[in-house]
């Protein structure tokens, strides 16, 4: 009783009126989202504008001309493929693989634990350091990894520095750089299950194929929904590793949207194509998350039986 | 005490005795290398400070951009005396080269008063100068009350200084009349050959004379060495850098440019002509049978440190690097050698793309007048005569320093032929693009389009049409074309 009086009466004697609270309440993330929106509508406001740093003088509206120009420009339909594929392709195998690694270390043991906190150091490594380690090993001259695919007949395997294979190589390690994260999310998930029905299947003799894709598949599916979302969000915003290994090379084969964005930036110093693009890449982040989100929250509403 | 002494050293400064005679008559007179030096700075300062107040700013508090170099080594380990000559605070930030540009670019777009001067190269103010963020110097260069009458602005090489003067103007000729003085050369490189001697020898190959010989020479290098050693590393990698060095220096020895300047002043790209394609069928061969197997990930770092190491017995790339790794802990320290190279057999002289790297005043300084002191100072006589005899600060940009005895006699001595190729190759060292705001567009279309060839993604004459027809399509959405 006594302590619910100090929260309506603080010693300061301060009061905040019962109508006003849910907004002195909400102010915090009003700022954060003030701090997060000027940026953005900022940036929202330079994609509809011809504004090069270096030409000051030229800067004016050209309202959707950026976006228009996009339309007839190989290399933004490059970009949004390379993005999108690279996006694809990494998340597809992170969950495999994630997935598979969790299966294995679902029972709890000592081993199993140790293993699971050793397969996250690689999480802990920055990405522009794992691809500079990268860079080294698949280095085709001296590289460790250029020795072992010379051991199995792949001589001259040029790594990054072939458009054939350089989207393979960024992919590998953005795979090893972030299987980890999917693999400890499924593996909490998988932990957390209910064990009844895994118990009724088992007295029941049911396969194992058939516990895993009707029971254990579709009761992980909200954390694999989540672990996929963050990631495929991530993907597709991908910079360090691809800039560290390549800058986007060789010729246009990785200049995904955070790349290109950037050089158009830095190098360019092309403020409104760099900020149309970003803005395409957010549209794109945007409608990704939302797909992600309603398929989320209708598998909970499901899962409580309201749906 | 020591009264003879310093009258020697005054007459060195004055220029009435030679640094030879200097020298000699100080080991004359008994003195150590230690109280010689301590008396020579000495008198430099009071020299320094004889005609030109360079205490009007004291007490005032400077901060400088660098990034991690040679250079900026050499002026940190002086810096000490410029603030006893100006009683000025000095303090700086230094950045590897792999951010320091964006760092400029952010510091400098978002108007920041933090820094007052900082290294750029002459490509970057090409972004920098019409941007308003940095200052045209000419306003101090030709104020005598601000600039120390010794500060000797002719004494700068002509082809290094100008280009570091632009007008602003699309196309317009580097250092033309009405151009700005955007930065200071502080040093620069020049772009020729280093090489493995013994390498050659081992291979039978002489020192190539022209881009065909060099093409012959690499391949021969590569089959016959052994161990791995390819024969001629470039850069590669998807950056501006790519052409700027080897590349653009083979490139103009041929007669070839980056645009065309119209008589209207419209610019349009000029590497799709059939000069322009003959000579890049050439470089892409060479780099397909020759080059390292991750050519396309190759910038200076690793061009350099395969000719240190051994993993490549030449590089046609900026000189500094054949230097450097030509010394310290590199395997092959003591064992490279230098050629000045014309690509061009109908060339009478090389013609090298430079690159140079300079001192630049940011327009939001706080103190314009107090920058300008340093700026003198770092740029000046003195210090490229302490920087090129007692640092590694190669290439300096004053004639006065590459015709001091002893700054030759030490490169001659430790680098053998270096001294010959700069003098062979700085007549016609210049920086040969166009100069215009959208030089990292083109340049990084370009080294794109090279990878492609490379890789054989797409053959010569059509990849160079595609990249002309791309960079006319830039230029006239910027208004340029």
């Amino acid at each position: 009783m006594a302590s619910t009086e100090t929260l309506r009466r603080p010693a300061s004697g301060f009061r905040i009126s019962r109508k006003m609270l849910p907004y002195v309440l909400s102010l915090p993330a009003l700022l954060v989202c003030i701090g997060i929106l000027i940026p953005f509508f900022t940036a929202v406001i330079y994609s509809f504008q011809r504004y090069r740093l270096s030409q000051p003088w030229a800067r004016q509206f050209n309202w959707g001309e950026n976006y228009l120009n996009f339309i007839t420009d190989p290399a933004f339909w490059n970009t949004l493929k390379v993005s999108l594929l690279y996006a694809g392709l990494t998340v597809t195998l992170e969950l495999l693989l994630g997935l598979g690694i969790a299966l294995l270390l679902q029972r709890r043991s000592t081993v199993n634990n140790f293993i699971s906190i050793m397969l996250l150091l690689p999480l802990m490594i920055a990405p522009a350091l794992a691809a500079l380690m990268w860079k080294l090993m698949t280095n085709p001259s001296f590289g460790i990894l250029s020795y072992l695919a010379s051991l199995i007949g792949l001589h001259d395997f040029r790594w990054a520095s072939s458009p054939d294979t350089a989207l393979l190589t960024v992919v590998l390690v953005d795979i090893w750089v972030y299987t980890p994260f999917i693999m400890i999310l499924l593996l909490a998930g998988l932990r957390s299950l209910p064990t009844q029905p895994f118990e009724a299947a088992a007295l029941d003799g049911v396969p194992r194929s058939f516990v895993f894709f009707r029971i254990t598949l579709p009761m992980l599916t909200p954390y694999i929904l989540t672990a996929t979302l963050f990631r495929l969000l991530d993907s597709i915003q991908q910079f360090d590793i691809i800039y560290a290994m390549t800058q986007g090379g060789p010729g246009n084969t990785l200049t995904v949207f955070q790349v290109e964005a950037y050089l158009n930036f830095f190098q360019s110093t092309n403020v409104g194509r760099s900020a149309a693009l970003l803005i395409i890449l957010w549209a794109i982040t945007y409608t990704l998350s939302n797909v992600f989100i309603k398929n989320w929250l209708r598998l909970r509403e499901r899962a409580r039986g309201e749906a | 005490m020591y009264e003879k002494e310093k009258d020697l050293i005054s007459a060195f400064l004055r220029g009435e005795v030679d640094r030879r005679g200097m020298l000699k008559g100080l080991g004359a007179a008994g003195l150590t290398v230690g109280t010689a030096g301590t008396l020579f700075n000495m008198m430099s300062t009071q020299a320094l400070a004889a005609d030109f107040d360079w205490k009007a700013h004291s007490g005032k508090k400077l901060k400088l951009l660098l990034n991690k170099h040679p250079y900026a080594d050499a002026m940190i380990a002086n810096l000490q005396t410029f603030k006893d000559l100006t009683g000025i605070d000095v303090t700086y930030d230094v950045f590897p080269e792999d951010v320091y540009f964006d760092k400029v670019t952010a510091a400098l777009s978002s108007g920041s008063t933090e820094y007052d001067a900082f290294m750029t190269g002459a490509y970057m103010t090409w972004t920098y100068g019409p941007a308003g963020w940095i200052t045209d110097l000419k306003e101090w260069i030709n104020d005598p009350a601000k600039t120390n009458p010794q500060y000797a602005w002719d004494d700068f090489l002509p082809g290094v200084k100008n280009s570091c003067a632009w007008n602003g103007q699309p196309g317009g000729a580097l250092g033309s009349d009405d151009a700005k003085q955007w930065c200071i050369p502080w040093g620069y490189e020049q772009n020729n050959l280093s090489f493995n001697q013994a390498m050659f020898d081992k291979a039978g190959v002489s020192v190539p004379k022209n881009l065909d010989e060099l093409s012959v020479a690499a391949a021969k290098l590569t089959k016959d060495v052994g161990g791995g050693v390819y024969g001629i590393g470039v850069r590669g990698s998807r950056s501006w850098a790519t052409i700027h060095p080897g590349f653009l220096s083979g490139y103009a020895n041929f007669g070839q440019k980056d645009l065309n300047v119209g008589a209207d002043g419209k610019l349009s790209a000029a590497m799709n002509t059939a000069d322009s394609k003959a000579f890049h069928a050439k470089w892409v061969s060479m780099i397909q049978e020759s080059g390292p197997k991750d050519w396309s990930t190759y910038t200076w770092y690793q061009v350099g440190t395969d000719l240190g190491a051994g993993a490549s017995a030449m590089i046609y790339d900026a000189d500094i690097l054949g230097y450097f790794m030509n010394g310290g802990d590199n395997k092959m320290a003591g064992k490279l050698a230098y050629a000045p190279f014309a690509a061009n057999p109908a060339a009478s002289a090389p013609t090298p793309n430079i690159w140079i790297w300079s001192l630049a005043m940011s327009n939001f300084s706080r103190d314009k007048d107090a920058t300008w002191y340093f700026l003198q100072w770092a740029t000046g006589l003195e210090h490229a005569i302490f920087g090129a005899t007692k640092m590694d600060f190669v290439n300096p940009v004053r004639a006065s320093v590459w015709k001091d005895e002893i700054f030759r006699e030490r490169l001659n001595k430790s680098y053998p032929g270096y001294v010959e190729m700069h003098d062979v190759s700085a007549p016609g060292a210049k920086i040969h693009f166009t100069a215009q705001p959208l030089f990292f567009d083109v340049t990084t279309e370009w080294a794109a389009t090279l990878q492609k060839m490379v890789a054989k993604q797409v053959p010569v004459d059509e990849g160079l049409d595609q990249l002309a027809e791309s960079i006319n399509r830039q230029l006239q959405e910027a208004g340029l074309g």
